[in-house]
C-alpha cells in the first residue's frame, strides 16, 4: 500500500515512544480539587457553603465529644458545673464518658447477679468462637460449624444464663439486661426467621390453596403493622390465649413477637429470591424425578438464597435495630438499660443522657455498620459470574 | 379432525397408582389436616381466652368504646377533653398518627431526594457528606434518634422565661414550639374555593396544552399559567374580601404561654426523627433509581439537542421514577408505622392512646384488635393504590 517516498526513505518507529507526564495543571492535588470541588460555578458554591457548615458544625462536635469531655470520674459532680452543683466551671458542657465508663457493666449485663457474670462473658466467647469461623468463607467444617451455632450453642448459653443445672444458681430472665439481651433476642429472631421465613415463602407459592392462603394471610397481616403492636400483642394476648394458670416468660414473649415479626419480613424477601429462578430450573429439577423437598433443597434454595443475601442481611440489620423496641413493653435491653440508668440519683446531670444515648446509638451502629460491609464481602465472594 | 390426531388428543389410561400416592388426594389430606389442626387450635385458644376472661372477672366487647375516658392528651387536632370518650380518644390518636405520617413524608422526600442527588453529585466534598448521612442514619435504630432529638435536642432549650422570641411572633421553648394562630374571617370559604377552582382550571389547561402539543408541535407556557391558577386566584380572592384574616400571637407570660397555636416537643421530635431516619433509605432508592436509567438515554436525548436540565426533566426523570416509586410507597407505608413509637416518647398517636385504654380497661383484644384493623387497613389501601398506579406507569413494550 505504502509508496515508497522519492528520497528513497522510509522512517519507522521501532520503539513506543515514552508517555509525557500530563500537563501540570492535570495532576497533583490542586487539579484534583479542581476537578472534584470546583468543577463549575454551582459546584464552587456547594463546596464552599459544605465546608462552612464543617467549619460551623465540627469544633463544636469535637469540643463536645473529645476536649470538654470529661473521661474519669466517681459521680454526677465531675459532669455538673457549679451552678448545678458539680465542680466544672459555669458554662461548660461536654460528653461525661466518666458515666459510661462507670454503667459500662452494667449496660452489657443488666442486673445480672455481679458474682455470675462470668457466665455471659463465657456466652460471648462462645457465641465469638463458633460465629467467627462461620463468617469466613475459608473455614472448613461449615456444616458441623453450622449445627455448632445455631443449634448446641443456643442450647449451652440457655442452660450457662439460666442456670439450674451443674450447680449454677438459678438467674431469672428478669435480671437479664444490656447487650446481652440485645444479642439474645436478635441472635433466636434471625435463627428462627429464617427456616421459618423459608417455610413461609414455599407455603406462599405452594399449589395448595389452604396453606397458600394461610400463609399469605399471616405474611400480609404482619407486614401490615408495626411491631410495637405486634410486642403488645406477644406480651398481653398471649397470656390470654393459654390455658390459665400457664405463665409465659416476659422475655419469651418478647422473643415470640420479634421471631414473627422477623419471619414475615424474611419471607418475602426469599420469595423474591424464589421468583428470580428460570422456570427451567424446576423444569429440570422435576424431569430428574427430584421430590418437592429435594428440588427445593438443592436446586432452587442455593440459587434463590444466594441471589437475596442482601435483602437477608438487611432483614438482619432491621431486626437488630428492631430489638430495641422492647424497651418499650418495659424490658432492659440496651437501649432500655442506658434509658433507666439515667434515673440513678448519683449521675443526674444534663449531659448524661445526651452521652449515654449517643454511646448506645455508636453501639447499634457499629453492630449494623459491620454487618452490611460483610454483605458487601460476601455477595462479592459468592457471585459466581452469573450476573449479566 | 382426522383420525391420528384425535387418537393423540384422547385422554391416556393414566398409571395406576395408589391413592395415597395421587397428587389430588396427597394435597387434598395435607390441605385438610392444616385446616383441621388450625382449626382445633383456633377453638382451644378461643375457649382459653373465654375461661382467662372468667376468671380475670374481664368483659368484653366494644361497649366500652361509649364511656368517658378520663384522660387528658397534650397534643389534639379535634376538640377532646377527659369528659369525652374512648371512641374520640382514638380518633384523636388516628389523626395524630396521620398528621405525623403527612408531613414527615412530604420532609422525608425532599430530604432523601437532596441526599441521595448528593451521593451522585460530581463534588467529592457532598458526595461523602451524603455518604456519611446514609451510613449513619441507616445504621441507628430510629428509637435512639427519638430520644436523641427528645432528650438530648429539645431538652436542651431553655425553659418558659428565657425562651427563645423569633420573627413573627414565633416563640421556641422547652414546652415547645408557639406560633400564631390564623384566624379566618367571614367569607374565608370562597378563598378554598378559588384554591379548588384554581386546581381544576390548572389541570384543564395542562390537558390542552398537551393536545395542542401533540397537534401542533409548538407547546403554550403551562407552568407559570398554573402557578398563577392556583396560587394567584386564591390569594387574588383573598385581596378582594378584603384579607380576611388575623393572627392571634402567643404571649409570652411569666410562667406559662397564652395564645396562639402550639407543637409540643413530643410530636417535633417524633417528626423530626421520623424524616432524617427515612430519609436516609430513601436517598438509597433515589440513588438506585436514578443509576438504573441507562447512560445510553442520556446520550441519545444530548445527540438530539436536548439541554441537560430538559435531559433530567424530560427523559431521565421519569424513567427513574418508575424504579423508584414502589420502594419509595414501602418506605412512606413504614414511616407510617414507624411513628407508632410515639408511644416511647407520650406523643398521643394511635398506638399511645390504646395502649393507655389498655391499661385503663384492660380490653386487650379490642384495642389490640383495632389497631391491627387500621393499620392493615392504611397497608390495604397504600398498596392497593400502587398496584393501579403501576399499572398505569407499566412500562409498555413492544
Amino acid at each position: 500500500m505504502t509508496e515508497t517516498p522519492s528520497n528513497g526513505l522510509h522512517f519507522v518507529r521501532r520503539e513506543l515512544a515514552e508517555a509525557r507526564k500530563p500537563p501540570s495543571q492535570e495532576i497533583g492535588p490542586l487539579a484534583w480539587a479542581r476537578r472534584n470541588l470546583f468543577g463549575s460555578i454551582f459546584d464552587t458554591v456547594l463546596t464552599v457553603l459544605a465546608l462552612l457548615a464543617l467549619l460551623w458544625i465540627l469544633p463544636d462536635l469535637i469540643n463536645w465529644l473529645f476536649v470538654n469531655a470529661i473521661w474519669h470520674g466517681t459521680d454526677r459532680t465531675f459532669c455538673a458545673t457549679v451552678a448545678q452543683g458539680g465542680i466544672q466551671p459555669d458554662g461548660w458542657s461536654g460528653a461525661c464518658w466518666a458515666f459510661v465508663g462507670d454503667k459500662f457493666q452494667f449496660y452489657m449485663f443488666g442486673s445480672y447477679p455481679v458474682d455470675e457474670r462470668w457466665r455471659p462473658t463465657l456466652v460471648f466467647a462462645i457465641f465469638a468462637l463458633t460465629l467467627a469461623p462461620l463468617l469466613i468463607p475459608k473455614a472448613p467444617y461449615k456444616v458441623a460449624n453450622a449445627l455448632a451455632a445455631l443449634i448446641v450453642m443456643p442450647v449451652i448459653s440457655f442452660f450457662l444464663l439460666h442456670g439450674g443445672v451443674f450447680g449454677l444458681p438459678v438467674v431469672e430472665t428478669a435480671l437479664w439486661g444490656g447487650l446481652l439481651v440485645t444479642l439474645i433476642i436478635s441472635y433466636v429472631g434471625i435463627a428462627v426467621s429464617l427456616p421459618v421465613g423459608i417455610l413461609l415463602a414455599l407455603g406462599r407459592r405452594s399449589q395448595m390453596s389452604v396453606i397458600r392462603l394461610l400463609c399469605v394471610a399471616f405474611i400480609e397481616l404482619i407486614r401490615g403493622v408495626p411491631l410495637i403492636t405486634v410486642l403488645f400483642l406477644a406480651s398481653f394476648m398471649l397470656p390470654l390465649f393459654l390455658p390459665p394458670g400457664t405463665s409465659v416468660d416476659k422475655f419469651l414473649r418478647a422473643v415470640i413477637g420479634v421471631s414473627m415479626f422477623a419471619s414475615a419480613y424474611m419471607a418475602e424477601v426469599i420469595r423474591g429470591g424464589l421468583q428470580a429462578i428460570p422456570k427451567g430450573q424446576f423444569e429440570g429439577a422435576d424431569s430428574l424425578g427430584l421430590s418437592y423437598w429435594q428440588k427445593m433443597g438443592l436446586i432452587i434454595m442455593p440459587q434463590a438464597i444466594k441471589l437475596v443475601i442482601p435483602g437477608i442481611v438487611n432483614t438482619f440489620i432491621g431486626m437488630f435495630k428492631d430489638t430495641s423496641l422492647v424497651s418499650i413493653i418495659s424490658m432492659y435491653d440496651l437501649l432500655g438499660i442506658v434509658r433507666a440508668s439515667f434515673a440513678d440519683a448519683n449521675w443526674v446531670t444534663a449531659v448524661t443522657p445526651l452521652t449515654g444515648l449517643i454511646f448506645a446509638g455508636f453501639v447499634f451502629w457499629l453492630f449494623c455498620f459491620s454487618m452490611s460491609r460483610y454483605s458487601n464481602f460476601i455477595e462479592r465472594h459468592l457471585d459466581t459470574g452469573h450476573k449479566r | 379432525m382426522t383420525m391420528e390426531e384425535a387418537d393423540l388428543s384422547a385422554p391416556r389410561q393414566p398409571a395406576r397408582v395408589a391413592f395415597y400416592n395421587d397428587p389430588f388426594w396427597r394435597s387434598l389430606a395435607y390441605q385438610v389436616l392444616t385446616a383441621a389442626i388450625l382449626a382445633g387450635l383456633l377453638v382451644w385458644m378461643w375457649l382459653n381466652t373465654l375461661e382467662n376472661l372468667k376468671r380475670a372477672n374481664l368483659a368484653s366487647g366494644f361497649g366500652f368504646l361509649q364511656s368517658r375516658a378520663g384522660f387528658d392528651l397534650a397534643q389534639t387536632l379535634i376538640p377532646y377533653s377527659s369528659d369525652s370518650s374512648y371512641f374520640r380518644a382514638l380518633e384523636v390518636g388516628l389523626l395524630n398518627t396521620l398528621a405525623v405520617a403527612a408531613l414527615g413524608i412530604v420532609t422525608t422526600t425532599i430530604l432523601g431526594l437532596l441526599v441521595g442527588v448528593g451521593r451522585l453529585s460530581s463534588n467529592w466534598l457532598i458526595r461523602k457528606l451524603a455518604t456519611v448521612y446514609v451510613e449513619g442514619f441507616r445504621n441507628i435504630p430510629l428509637l435512639v434518634i427519638i430520644f436523641f432529638w427528645y432528650k438530648g435536642v429539645l431538652n436542651a432549650l431553655p425553659n418558659v422565661r428565657e425562651s427563645i422570641v423569633m420573627p413573627f411572633g414565633m416563640i421556641l421553648n422547652n414546652r415547645g414550639f408557639y406560633f400564631p394562630a390564623p384566624l379566618f374571617g367571614e367569607g374565608s370559604i370562597f378563598i378554598l374555593a378559588a384554591l379548588v377552582a384554581g386546581i381544576v382550571a390548572a389541570v384543564i389547561w395542562s390537558r390542552r396544552a398537551k393536545a395542542q402539543q401533540m397537534a401542533t408541535g409548538s407547546r403554550p407556557p403551562v407552568f407559570w399559567v398554573n402557578v398563577a391558577l392556583v396560587l394567584g386566584l386564591p390569594v387574588l380572592v383573598f385581596l378582594v374580601l378584603g384579607a380576611p384574616l388575623t393572627f392571634d400571637p402567643p404571649v409570652a407570660g411569666k410562667f406559662n404561654i397564652s395564645g396562639g397555636s402550639f407543637i409540643g416537643p413530643e410530636f417535633m421530635s417524633l417528626y423530626l426523627a421520623l424524616s432524617f431516619y427515612t430519609a436516609a433509605f430513601i436517598a438509597e432508592i433515589v440513588r438506585a433509581g436514578i443509576r438504573g436509567v441507562p447512560k445510553g438515554q442520556t446520550e441519545a436525548a444530548y445527540a438530539l439537542g436536548i439541554q441537560p436540565g430538559r435531559t433530567m426533566r424530560l427523559v431521565i426523570l421519569p424513567q427513574a421514577l418508575r424504579i423508584i416509586i414502589p420502594p419509595m410507597t414501602s418506605q412512606y407505608l413504614n414511616l407510617t408505622k414507624n411513628s407508632s413509637l410515639a408511644v416511647a416518647i407520650g406523643y398521643a398517636d394511635l398506638v399511645a392512646v390504646g395502649g393507655t385504654i389498655l391499661n385503663q380497661t384492660g380490653r386487650a383484644i379490642e384495642v389490640v384488635a383495632i389497631w391491627l384493623a387500621i393499620y392493615v387497613s392504611i397497608s390495604l389501601a397504600t398498596s392497593l393504590f400502587m398496584n393501579w398506579f403501576n399499572r398505569k406507569m407499566a412500562l409498555v413494550e413492544r
